[in-house]
């Protein structure tokens, strides 16, 4: 069983009230913090933990910090990035939803430790009944004396925000998402200057996902570097993952990086197997836009070591045999399920979801889509699976924002990795249209559940 | 203490620059093909740039003090050069594959009706696809359509030709008081509108149509009327209260056909002569097609490279003359010339040894 520190206390009985949250120890960081600690010291703090930003980059959450410009006189802001819309990942929703007051409290922390005044929480639209969570928790810290003016007597002043979005992926991007909370139409801006330098209205913004703030409070209450002794390698910590599609288990699982994919969907404490008695085929590990990898590739690397779930194991052998840890969305394909179908729906969600301002992302994900359909059902050519890969080469990296990226990546490793099933789909035409390629060689060697 | 001048090396030729100069303004400043061609960035216009993806570079060494490569094409128009910076355009097969495959991708949505296309001939679309674009084309799928918008008496819009610049927005946005359109929608099927149906209406509104590198914003008095390269462009003026009054005239025969702004080499409109911007009213625009209306001051300098130049006869080579030869040495002479026998335009000189078409003047001697 591995340590949990988010959420150890989810399922107390009314945590998701103050008083309970507080009994429980809930904003002993804040004290911590505001009463003996200075704001560079937590931000030392949180170097030392090796915290790494949880939204799916992976970027040092300590080095984002130290890179927020300071000068005299501007505001600096906080936003906390409640925009989860990768699909398959829920993890922040979970968090946010039964234990509040631990994003309230790493938001008052952090926004103490970035010198922040106000800071907000923009959360995705859908979400709505979240937001009255989220609101009400904010009633609650402030009835209580943790936000306002003044916070236990430091002279620190905090108020918190909430903001809901519109439903737009993109604005989860962080510039589409500041863009979006100055009341624009959320299309990315061009970078640089990056969000550090000129972010929210102009003035130094830092833009962290839910979990990445919500792990601060660990970090303050015990220390970095007991933080860091937690998971792997540079991979510090523990991470919430969602698993979904075919296991046994599908939830929210906190883990702490050092377990082996295996063992996370097999074992009963986490996913519990594939459902219904199938197949591993395959496996998204991070969230809708990370490489999609074959059972073989996912459970063991090209070098035939055993792949972890942390950010090293799974990047392994780069986008050509690897994958990403990506937002810790994890959706597992059984045997049953057909890979360009799968390419296909995530291609028709980034083409909804373009936000149309560059014109490879713009055109192309939905040319991508359209050749996608073409071939799910039974109208493709052969040549069309050449002229996707072309087309993702030309999306990839050439767009103002990495939503471009996103939409491409899936498809690269489809056809990278399953090309004899796009192959198959364009000489069986009528067959595609009635039943799934099936397993061929992707079927795990190594661990088939009674 | 004077500006220090930062040194930047493009495609193996060094210029030296002001610092917070773009790459794409350096390379403007040595010209030429090592320029990028640019679909959205518009130099007039703040905040424009960045969106086409045309003009991605390869930056291979960041500076002087930096000289790692940036790992991904940067878009030329935004980024700023860093002292010792050196850049690759042409000389760079990943920037000439990316931008065929932007050409391809701002292509296969545009449908293509040059033909009947009031911007053929000044479309920068067109000389981005005779550059860099493909012959043929890949995409096999029905191109997408919008529902047609009215934007009043002046100003028509085909948003099927657009490839959302966001120029025109930048323009209405800094140029007028009232911001009448925007984006609506997003993803492939954005598209230029007012919301609910409302026309453009201010006195500047009318530079959307000079700022569009395609035709999806045209003139609605030129609708039609003519073909850009059967036209002259002539440079004139005349005094305008709201604006510099500074225009081209559109001209065939003593015809005004359309009237737009002066633009430079870049097709973005110049500074005027007095100093300031070079924009033009409505009224300049749309209501002065008489040649009375405006003092002329002579035919603009068009790229003889241009489709528009056509219509010019200054410095063209003529083929040699076989008449007289054929003939023995004796010159033609017409079988009847009109003039002889009409009291209206009488010239006093023979039309036939003109070696050139009759002009007015040659009737007033």
């Amino acid at each position: 069983m591995g340590r949990k520190l988010l959420l150890e206390k989810a399922h107390v009985e009314g945590i998701r009230t103050y008083e309970v949250y507080r009994r429980e120890g809930g904003y002993r960081s804040v004290e911590k913090a505001l009463k003996s600690m200075s704001p560079d010291a937590i931000v030392e703090e949180v170097k030392k933990s090796g915290l790494r930003g949880r939204g799916g980059a992976g970027f040092p959450t300590g080095m984002k910090w130290s890179f927020l410009a300071k000068p005299e006189g501007v505001p600096r802001y906080l936003v906390c990035n409640a925009d989860e819309s990768e699909p398959g990942t829920f993890k922040d929703r979970y968090l946010m939803e039964f234990i509040p007051h631990l994003l309230i409290e790493g938001m008052i922390v952090s926004s103490f430790a970035l010198g922040s005044n106000r800071s907000y929480i923009y959360i995705r639209g859908e979400y709505a009944w979240i937001t009255d969570i989220l609101e009400q928790a904010i009633e609650e810290a402030k009835a209580n004396g943790w936000l306002g003016k003044n916070i236990l007597g430091s002279g620190y002043d905090l108020e918190l925000y909430v903001q809901r979005g519109a439903g737009a992926y993109i604005c989860g991007e962080e510039t589409a998402l500041i863009e979006s909370l100055e009341g624009k139409r959320g299309n990315p801006r061009i970078k640089p200057p990056f969000p550090a330098i000129k972010g929210l209205w102009d003035c130094p913004t830092v833009v962290n996902n839910v979990e990445t703030i919500a792990a601060v409070v660990p970090i303050v209450n015990d220390g970095g570097e007991e933080y860091a002794k937690i998971g792997a390698g540079k991979s510090t910590g523990t991470k919430l993952i969602s698993a979904c599609g075919n296991i046994n288990k599908p939830g929210v699982y906190e883990i702490d990086m050092t377990i082996s994919v295996e063992e996370f969907i097999y074992s009963d404490e986490y996913c519990g197997g594939i459902a219904n008695g199938k197949r591993l085929k395959a496996c998204i590990p991070g969230g809708s836009s990370v490489p999609i990898l074959p059972a073989n590739l996912l459970l063991k690397t090209a070098k035939g070591e055993t792949r972890y779930m942390n950010y090293e194991s799974l990047s392994d052998g780069g986008f050509a045999t690897g994958s990403m840890m990506g937002s810790g969305g994890f959706i597992v394909l059984d045997e049953d399920q057909c890979v360009v179908k799968n390419t296909y729906t995530l291609a028709r969600f980034y083409r909804h979801e373009s936000c149309g301002q560059c014109s490879p992302c713009r055109e192309g994900t939905g040319w991508m889509e359209k050749i996608l359909l073409n071939i799910e059902q039974g109208r493709g050519k052969m040549s069309d699976i050449d002229l996707l890969w072309d087309i993702q080469r030309k999306i990839e990296g050439n767009t103002i924002c990495p939503l471009g990226d996103a939409a491409a990546w899936p498809v690269a490793a489809a056809i990278r990795h399953f090309r004899d099933e796009f192959e198959w789909h364009v000489n069986n035409p009528d067959e595609c249209t009635k039943r799934n390629y099936g397993l061929a060689h992707y079927a795990d060697p190594i661990y088939v559940p009674a | 203490m004077s500006e220090q001048l930062l040194k930047v090396t493009i495609d193996n030729i060094t210029v030296e620059v002001p610092a917070g100069t773009t790459i794409l303004q350096a390379a403007r400043k040595i010209g030429g093909d090592v320029a990028p061609p640019a679909m959205c960035y518009y130099s007039k216009l703040q905040g424009s740039g960045g969106k086409c993806r045309t003009c991605l570079v390869e930056v291979s060494k960041g500076s002087e003090k930096d000289p790692r490569p940036m790992p991904k094409l940067v878009a030329s128009c935004r980024t700023t050069i860093m002292d010792g910076m050196e850049v690759k355009n042409i000389t760079s097969d990943r920037v000439l594959d990316a931008r065929k495959g932007v050409v391809e991708f701002l292509l296969i949505n545009h449908p293509l009706d040059c033909p009947v296309c009031d911007q053929a001939g000044e479309c920068h679309l067109q000389d981005l696809s005779y550059e860099h674009g493909a012959a043929g084309t890949r995409y096999e799928f029905q191109r997408r359509t919008f529902k047609k918008h009215d934007l009043g008496d002046y100003i028509q819009l085909h948003m099927t030709r657009c490839i959302l610049c966001y120029r025109c927005v930048f323009t209405a946005d800094q140029l007028t008081k009232t911001r009448e359109h925007g984006v609506l929608d997003r993803g492939d099927h954005a598209e230029i509108a007012t919301f609910i149906e409302k026309n453009l209406q201010n006195d500047f509104i009318g530079n959307v149509i000079d700022v569009c590198p395609v035709g999806a914003l045209t003139d609605k008095t030129f609708r039609f009327k003519n073909r850009v390269w059967f036209t002259k462009p002539v440079d004139a003026h005349r005094d305008c209260d709201t604006c510099c009054g500074e225009v081209q005239l559109w001209m065939r025969g003593h015809e005004v056909f359309r009237v737009t702004a002066r633009k430079d080499e870049w097709g973005e409109v110049k500074e005027s002569t007095k100093g300031g911007t070079g924009w033009i009213c409505n009224t300049c625009r749309f209501e002065k097609k008489q040649v009375s209306d405006w003092e002329i001051e002579g035919p603009t300098k068009v790229n003889r490279h241009s489709v528009i130049s056509q219509g010019h006869y200054v410095g063209l080579q003529k083929p040699e003359e076989t008449m007289p030869k054929v003939m023995d040495g004796r010159s033609p002479k017409l079988l009847m010339d009109i003039h002889s026998v009409s009291e209206v335009n009488k010239p006093n000189i023979e039309l036939s040894k003109l070696d050139r078409p009759a002009h007015s003047t040659d009737f007033n001697q």
